[in-house]
Protein backbone atom coordinates (compact mmCIF):
# COMPACT_ATOMS: atom_id res chain seq x y z
CA UNK A 1 0.00 0.00 0.00
CA UNK A 2 3.00 2.32 -0.23
CA UNK A 3 2.47 2.49 -4.00
CA UNK A 4 0.68 5.84 -3.64
CA UNK A 5 3.83 7.30 -2.06
CA UNK A 6 5.83 5.90 -4.99
CA UNK A 7 3.30 7.32 -7.48
CA UNK A 8 3.62 10.75 -5.83
CA UNK A 9 7.40 10.55 -6.10
CA UNK A 10 7.01 9.60 -9.77
CA UNK A 11 4.76 12.61 -10.44
CA UNK A 12 7.29 14.92 -8.76
CA UNK A 13 10.12 13.57 -10.87
CA UNK A 14 8.20 13.81 -14.12
CA UNK A 15 7.19 17.38 -13.22
CA UNK A 16 10.84 18.29 -12.87
CA UNK A 17 11.65 16.60 -16.21
CA UNK A 18 8.87 18.66 -17.86
CA UNK A 19 10.34 21.82 -16.31
CA UNK A 20 13.92 20.98 -17.27
CA UNK A 21 12.94 20.58 -20.93
CA UNK A 22 10.50 23.48 -20.98
CA UNK A 23 7.81 21.12 -22.27
CA UNK A 24 4.06 21.54 -21.86
CA UNK A 25 3.10 18.04 -20.79
CA UNK A 26 4.20 14.42 -20.61
CA UNK A 27 2.46 11.99 -22.93
CA UNK A 28 4.18 8.71 -22.06
CA UNK A 29 6.08 7.66 -18.96
CA UNK A 30 8.17 4.52 -18.83
CA UNK A 31 9.03 2.97 -15.49
CA UNK A 32 11.07 -0.17 -14.96
CA UNK A 33 10.15 -2.26 -11.91
CA UNK A 34 11.90 -5.38 -10.73
CA UNK A 35 10.02 -7.78 -8.44
CA UNK A 36 12.59 -7.19 -5.70
CA UNK A 37 11.87 -3.45 -5.55
CA UNK A 38 8.86 -4.23 -3.37
CA UNK A 39 6.42 -2.29 -5.55
CA UNK A 40 3.46 -4.02 -7.19
CA UNK A 41 3.08 -2.78 -10.80
CA UNK A 42 -0.71 -3.15 -10.82
CA UNK A 43 -1.06 -1.12 -7.62
CA UNK A 44 1.28 1.55 -8.95
CA UNK A 45 -0.79 1.69 -12.15
CA UNK A 46 -3.98 2.30 -10.17
CA UNK A 47 -2.32 4.81 -7.82
CA UNK A 48 -0.80 6.85 -10.65
CA UNK A 49 -4.02 8.56 -11.90
CA UNK A 50 -4.75 9.67 -8.33
CA UNK A 51 -1.29 11.18 -7.92
CA UNK A 52 -1.31 12.69 -11.43
CA UNK A 53 -4.78 14.28 -11.26
CA UNK A 54 -4.62 17.92 -12.29
CA UNK A 55 -0.94 17.73 -13.25
CA UNK A 56 0.72 18.07 -16.62
CA UNK A 57 0.80 14.30 -16.99
CA UNK A 58 -2.76 13.41 -16.17
CA UNK A 59 -3.34 12.20 -19.74
CA UNK A 60 -0.01 10.39 -20.01
CA UNK A 61 0.27 6.67 -20.66
CA UNK A 62 2.18 4.88 -17.93
CA UNK A 63 4.26 1.99 -19.28
CA UNK A 64 5.45 -0.36 -16.57
CA UNK A 65 8.29 -2.56 -17.76
CA UNK A 66 9.14 -5.72 -15.90
CA UNK A 67 12.78 -6.41 -15.05
CA UNK A 68 13.58 -10.11 -14.73
CA UNK A 69 15.58 -11.24 -11.72
CA UNK A 70 19.13 -12.20 -12.64
CA UNK A 71 21.97 -13.11 -10.33
CA UNK A 72 25.72 -13.37 -10.85
CA UNK A 73 27.40 -16.17 -8.92
CA UNK A 74 30.49 -15.24 -6.95
CA UNK A 75 31.56 -18.89 -6.85
CA UNK A 76 31.28 -19.96 -10.50
CA UNK A 77 30.69 -16.64 -12.26
CA UNK A 78 27.51 -17.69 -14.07
CA UNK A 79 24.69 -15.24 -14.68
CA UNK A 80 21.34 -16.95 -14.32
CA UNK A 81 17.69 -16.07 -13.84
CA UNK A 82 16.34 -16.60 -10.36
CA UNK A 83 13.08 -16.66 -8.44
CA UNK A 84 12.22 -13.87 -6.03
CA UNK A 85 12.72 -15.99 -2.91
CA UNK A 86 15.46 -18.21 -4.26
CA UNK A 87 18.35 -16.04 -5.38
CA UNK A 88 20.82 -18.91 -5.57
CA UNK A 89 22.97 -19.63 -8.62
CA UNK A 90 21.01 -21.49 -11.29
CA UNK A 91 24.19 -23.23 -12.45
CA UNK A 92 25.99 -24.41 -9.32
CA UNK A 93 23.41 -23.74 -6.59
CA UNK A 94 25.68 -21.59 -4.41
CA UNK A 95 23.94 -18.79 -2.46
CA UNK A 96 26.85 -16.35 -2.66
CA UNK A 97 25.32 -14.41 -5.51
CA UNK A 98 24.76 -10.80 -6.42
CA UNK A 99 21.51 -9.54 -7.87
CA UNK A 100 22.33 -7.78 -11.15
CA UNK A 101 18.75 -7.17 -12.29
CA UNK A 102 15.33 -7.35 -10.71
CA UNK A 103 15.59 -4.79 -7.91
CA UNK A 104 15.15 -1.70 -10.08
CA UNK A 105 12.59 1.02 -9.45
CA UNK A 106 13.54 3.35 -12.21
CA UNK A 107 11.98 6.20 -14.17
CA UNK A 108 13.48 5.27 -17.52
CA UNK A 109 12.12 7.77 -19.99
CA UNK A 110 9.46 10.38 -20.55
CA UNK A 111 7.92 11.47 -23.83
CA UNK A 112 7.19 15.15 -23.72
CA UNK A 113 4.77 17.32 -25.64
CA UNK A 114 6.67 20.38 -26.65
CA UNK A 115 4.92 23.70 -26.59
CA UNK A 116 4.67 25.50 -29.97
CA UNK A 117 7.83 27.46 -30.48
CA UNK A 118 7.55 31.21 -29.97
CA UNK A 119 10.30 31.99 -32.44
CA UNK A 120 9.75 31.15 -36.12
CA UNK A 121 11.86 28.32 -37.48
CA UNK A 122 14.60 29.49 -39.77
CA UNK B 1 22.70 6.65 -8.99
CA UNK B 2 22.94 10.03 -10.62
CA UNK B 3 21.82 11.85 -13.73
CA UNK B 4 25.08 13.45 -14.62
CA UNK B 5 27.88 10.94 -15.07
CA UNK B 6 25.97 8.13 -16.75
CA UNK B 7 26.65 5.61 -13.99
CA UNK B 8 23.00 4.65 -14.06
CA UNK B 9 23.28 3.38 -17.60
CA UNK B 10 23.59 -0.40 -17.59
CA UNK B 11 23.68 -2.97 -20.39
CA UNK B 12 20.03 -3.63 -19.56
CA UNK B 13 18.78 -0.10 -20.13
CA UNK B 14 21.27 1.59 -22.44
CA UNK B 15 19.10 0.94 -25.50
CA UNK B 16 16.45 3.19 -23.99
CA UNK B 17 18.59 6.27 -24.05
CA UNK B 18 17.48 7.10 -27.59
CA UNK B 19 14.04 6.41 -28.91
CA UNK B 20 12.17 7.77 -31.93
CA UNK B 21 8.96 9.59 -31.12
CA UNK B 22 6.13 11.28 -33.01
CA UNK B 23 6.55 14.78 -34.40
CA UNK B 24 5.87 17.51 -31.89
CA UNK B 25 6.98 15.26 -29.08
CA UNK B 26 10.37 14.55 -27.66
CA UNK B 27 11.62 11.68 -25.55
CA UNK B 28 14.05 12.14 -22.74
CA UNK B 29 15.86 9.42 -20.97
CA UNK B 30 15.75 9.85 -17.23
CA UNK B 31 16.96 6.66 -15.55
CA UNK B 32 16.48 7.97 -12.09
CA UNK B 33 15.41 5.93 -9.10
CA UNK B 34 11.78 6.70 -8.34
CA UNK B 35 12.63 7.22 -4.72
CA UNK B 36 15.50 9.58 -5.50
CA UNK B 37 14.02 12.35 -3.38
CA UNK B 38 13.70 10.03 -0.41
CA UNK B 39 17.22 8.76 -1.03
CA UNK B 40 18.61 12.31 -1.10
CA UNK B 41 16.96 13.02 2.22
CA UNK B 42 18.26 9.71 3.58
CA UNK B 43 21.80 10.64 2.55
CA UNK B 44 21.35 13.94 4.35
CA UNK B 45 20.18 12.13 7.51
CA UNK B 46 23.19 9.83 7.27
CA UNK B 47 25.49 12.86 7.15
CA UNK B 48 23.88 14.10 10.37
CA UNK B 49 24.66 10.76 12.00
CA UNK B 50 28.18 10.45 10.62
CA UNK B 51 29.11 13.97 11.67
CA UNK B 52 28.33 13.00 15.26
CA UNK B 53 29.75 9.47 15.02
CA UNK B 54 26.31 7.97 15.64
CA UNK B 55 25.44 4.45 14.49
CA UNK B 56 21.83 4.39 13.23
CA UNK B 57 19.96 1.08 13.15
CA UNK B 58 16.59 0.48 11.50
CA UNK B 59 14.57 -2.25 13.24
CA UNK B 60 11.99 -3.94 11.06
CA UNK B 61 9.60 -6.86 11.59
CA UNK B 62 5.96 -7.90 11.69
CA UNK B 63 3.80 -6.23 14.33
CA UNK B 64 4.21 -8.03 17.63
CA UNK B 65 7.51 -9.77 17.00
CA UNK B 66 9.10 -7.99 19.94
CA UNK B 67 10.91 -4.91 18.63
CA UNK B 68 10.05 -2.75 21.62
CA UNK B 69 10.76 -5.54 24.12
CA UNK B 70 14.13 -6.08 22.44
CA UNK B 71 14.85 -2.36 22.70
CA UNK B 72 13.92 -2.30 26.39
CA UNK B 73 16.29 -5.18 27.15
CA UNK B 74 19.02 -3.71 24.93
CA UNK B 75 18.82 -0.25 26.51
CA UNK B 76 19.07 -1.82 29.96
CA UNK B 77 22.12 -3.84 28.90
CA UNK B 78 23.86 -0.79 27.37
CA UNK B 79 22.88 1.87 29.88
CA UNK B 80 26.27 2.20 31.58
CA UNK B 81 28.19 1.94 28.34
CA UNK B 82 26.59 4.07 25.63
CA UNK B 83 24.11 6.89 25.21
CA UNK B 84 21.18 5.66 23.14
CA UNK B 85 18.22 7.37 21.54
CA UNK B 86 15.13 5.90 19.91
CA UNK B 87 12.72 6.95 17.19
CA UNK B 88 9.46 5.02 17.32
CA UNK B 89 7.15 4.64 14.34
CA UNK B 90 3.55 3.57 14.75
CA UNK B 91 0.24 4.35 13.10
CA UNK B 92 -1.16 5.59 16.39
CA UNK B 93 -0.34 6.07 20.09
CA UNK B 94 2.65 7.28 22.05
CA UNK B 95 2.81 3.93 23.89
CA UNK B 96 6.14 2.66 22.58
CA UNK B 97 7.96 5.95 23.15
CA UNK B 98 6.63 5.96 26.71
CA UNK B 99 8.03 2.46 27.27
CA UNK B 100 11.45 3.65 26.10
CA UNK B 101 11.32 6.85 28.19
CA UNK B 102 10.54 4.69 31.22
CA UNK B 103 14.06 3.29 30.71
CA UNK B 104 15.45 6.83 31.00
CA UNK B 105 16.26 6.99 27.30
CA UNK B 106 15.37 9.81 24.91
CA UNK B 107 12.58 8.75 22.56
CA UNK B 108 10.56 10.48 19.87
CA UNK B 109 7.33 8.98 18.59
CA UNK B 110 6.40 9.36 14.94
CA UNK B 111 2.68 8.82 14.51
CA UNK B 112 2.18 7.97 10.86
CA UNK B 113 -1.62 8.03 10.86
CA UNK B 114 -2.30 5.62 8.02
CA UNK B 115 1.15 5.39 6.48
CA UNK B 116 2.53 1.87 6.55
CA UNK B 117 6.22 2.79 6.72
CA UNK B 118 8.66 5.47 7.83
CA UNK B 119 10.44 7.49 5.16
CA UNK B 120 13.54 9.66 5.26
CA UNK B 121 11.53 12.88 5.59
CA UNK B 122 9.60 11.64 8.62
CA UNK B 123 12.88 10.62 10.26
CA UNK B 124 14.45 13.99 9.45
CA UNK B 125 11.53 15.81 11.06
CA UNK B 126 11.89 13.58 14.11
CA UNK B 127 15.61 14.38 14.36
CA UNK B 128 14.72 18.05 14.76
CA UNK B 129 12.83 17.16 17.94
CA UNK B 130 15.78 15.31 19.42
CA UNK B 131 19.14 16.08 20.96
CA UNK B 132 21.71 14.11 19.03
CA UNK B 133 24.84 15.50 20.71
CA UNK B 134 26.52 12.79 22.74
CA UNK B 135 24.36 10.01 21.31
CA UNK B 136 26.26 6.84 20.35
CA UNK B 137 23.46 4.63 19.07
CA UNK B 138 20.18 5.62 17.44
CA UNK B 139 17.55 2.94 17.04
CA UNK B 140 14.73 3.59 14.60
CA UNK B 141 11.82 1.24 15.28
CA UNK B 142 9.96 1.11 11.98
CA UNK B 143 6.24 0.49 11.61
CA UNK B 144 5.48 -3.20 12.16
CA UNK B 145 5.19 -4.39 8.57
CA UNK B 146 7.22 -6.86 6.54
CA UNK B 147 6.47 -5.20 3.21
CA UNK B 148 6.70 -1.44 2.77
CA UNK B 149 9.51 -0.39 5.16
CA UNK B 150 12.03 -2.42 3.11
CA UNK B 151 11.74 -0.02 0.17
CA UNK B 152 12.59 3.23 1.98
CA UNK B 153 16.10 4.24 2.99
CA UNK B 154 15.94 6.33 6.18
CA UNK B 155 19.61 7.20 6.43
CA UNK B 156 20.38 4.28 8.72
CA UNK B 157 23.66 2.35 8.53
CA UNK B 158 22.21 -1.07 9.28
CA UNK B 159 18.93 -2.92 8.92
CA UNK B 160 18.07 -5.40 11.64
CA UNK B 161 15.09 -7.62 10.87
CA UNK B 162 13.33 -9.56 13.62
CA UNK B 163 11.53 -12.84 13.14
CA UNK B 164 9.77 -14.19 16.20
CA UNK B 165 9.48 -17.93 16.58
CA UNK B 166 5.71 -17.66 16.89
CA UNK B 167 5.71 -16.77 13.18
CA UNK B 168 6.51 -19.20 10.39
CA UNK B 169 10.13 -20.18 9.78
CA UNK B 170 9.49 -19.57 6.06
CA UNK B 171 8.91 -15.82 6.53
CA UNK B 172 12.17 -14.97 4.67
CA UNK B 173 10.87 -16.94 1.66
CA UNK B 174 7.49 -15.19 1.85
CA UNK B 175 8.87 -11.66 2.28
CA UNK B 176 12.11 -11.75 0.27
CA UNK B 177 12.37 -7.99 -0.27
CA UNK B 178 12.41 -7.38 3.48
CA UNK B 179 14.77 -10.17 4.47
CA UNK B 180 17.15 -9.49 1.60
CA UNK B 181 17.68 -6.05 3.13
CA UNK B 182 18.69 -7.40 6.56
CA UNK B 183 22.22 -6.81 7.85
CA UNK B 184 21.32 -9.08 10.75
CA UNK B 185 18.34 -11.33 11.36
CA UNK B 186 17.24 -11.83 14.95
CA UNK B 187 15.14 -14.85 15.86
CA UNK B 188 13.23 -13.55 18.87
CA UNK B 189 11.16 -15.12 21.68
CA UNK B 190 13.30 -18.28 21.51
CA UNK B 191 12.19 -19.15 25.06
CA UNK B 192 8.91 -20.21 23.40
CA UNK B 193 10.62 -22.76 21.14
CA UNK B 194 10.16 -25.36 23.90
CA UNK B 195 6.39 -25.22 23.48
CA UNK B 196 6.31 -24.76 19.71
CA UNK B 197 6.88 -27.71 17.42
CA UNK B 198 6.58 -25.97 14.08
CA UNK B 199 9.42 -23.43 14.04
CA UNK B 200 12.86 -24.66 12.99
CA UNK B 201 15.54 -21.96 13.45
CA UNK B 202 17.86 -23.76 11.03
CA UNK B 203 15.18 -23.66 8.35
CA UNK B 204 14.66 -19.93 8.91
CA UNK B 205 18.39 -19.45 8.43
CA UNK B 206 18.40 -21.60 5.27
CA UNK B 207 15.59 -19.48 3.80
CA UNK B 208 17.67 -16.38 4.48
CA UNK B 209 20.68 -17.90 2.66
CA UNK B 210 18.41 -18.67 -0.30
CA UNK B 211 18.09 -14.90 -0.64
CA UNK B 212 21.88 -14.72 -1.05
CA UNK B 213 22.07 -12.93 2.26
CA UNK B 214 25.16 -13.65 4.40
CA UNK B 215 23.82 -11.68 7.41
CA UNK B 216 24.43 -13.15 10.87
CA UNK B 217 21.45 -14.88 12.48
CA UNK B 218 21.18 -14.33 16.23
CA UNK B 219 18.78 -16.30 18.40
CA UNK B 220 17.57 -14.57 21.52
CA UNK B 221 14.88 -14.03 24.09
CA UNK B 222 14.65 -10.43 25.28
CA UNK B 223 12.35 -11.45 28.10
CA UNK B 224 14.50 -14.29 29.48
CA UNK B 225 17.84 -12.77 28.52
CA UNK B 226 19.07 -15.76 26.52
CA UNK B 227 21.27 -14.79 23.57
CA UNK B 228 21.34 -11.11 24.53
CA UNK B 229 25.12 -11.16 25.06
CA UNK B 230 25.78 -12.06 21.43
CA UNK B 231 23.43 -9.30 20.25
CA UNK B 232 25.03 -6.69 22.49
CA UNK B 233 28.49 -7.83 21.36
CA UNK B 234 27.38 -7.44 17.74
CA UNK B 235 26.15 -3.91 18.50
CA UNK B 236 29.50 -3.04 20.11
CA UNK B 237 31.37 -4.32 17.06
CA UNK B 238 29.12 -2.37 14.70
CA UNK B 239 29.54 0.84 16.69
CA UNK B 240 33.32 0.37 16.66
CA UNK B 241 33.17 -0.20 12.90
CA UNK B 242 31.08 2.94 12.45
CA UNK B 243 33.58 5.00 14.46
CA UNK B 244 36.43 3.59 12.36
CA UNK B 245 34.56 4.57 9.18
CA UNK B 246 33.82 8.06 10.46
CA UNK B 247 37.50 8.52 11.38
CA UNK B 248 38.47 8.03 7.73
CA UNK B 249 35.52 9.98 6.33
CA UNK B 250 33.53 7.00 5.10
CA UNK B 251 29.98 5.88 5.65
CA UNK B 252 27.90 2.78 5.14
CA UNK B 253 24.52 2.16 3.61
CA UNK B 254 22.34 -0.83 4.48
CA UNK B 255 23.07 -4.12 2.72
CA UNK B 256 20.78 -3.75 -0.21
CA UNK B 257 21.74 -0.36 -1.51
CA UNK B 258 25.44 -1.18 -1.21
CA UNK B 259 24.86 -4.07 -3.60
CA UNK B 260 23.26 -1.89 -6.22
CA UNK B 261 25.98 0.73 -5.92
CA UNK B 262 28.65 -1.87 -6.51
CA UNK B 263 26.95 -3.08 -9.64
CA UNK B 264 26.63 0.40 -11.07
CA UNK B 265 30.31 1.04 -10.55
CA UNK B 266 31.26 -2.19 -12.31
CA UNK B 267 29.17 -1.54 -15.40
CA UNK B 268 29.49 2.20 -15.78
Amino acid sequence: MHELAVAQALVEQVESVIDQHAASAASRIRVRIGPLAGVVPDLLASAFPLAAAGSRMERATLDLVDAPIKVRCQACGSETEAAMNRLVCGACGDWHTQVISGDELLLESVELETAPSLTPES
Amino acid sequence: MCDTCGCNLTPGNRHLAFKPVAKGATAVSVLKGLLAKNDDQAAHNREHFDRRGILAINLMSSPGSGKTALLEATLTALKDEFTCAVIEGDLETENDAERIRAKGVQAHQIVTGTACHLDAHLVHDALHHMTLDGVDLLFIENVGNLVCPASFDLGQHLNVTLLSVTEGDDKPAKYPVMFRAADAMLLTKTDLLAVLDDFDPDKAEAHLRDLANPAPVLRLSARKGAGMDAWVTWLREQLAAQRARVAIGQSRRPAIQADGQRYHRITA
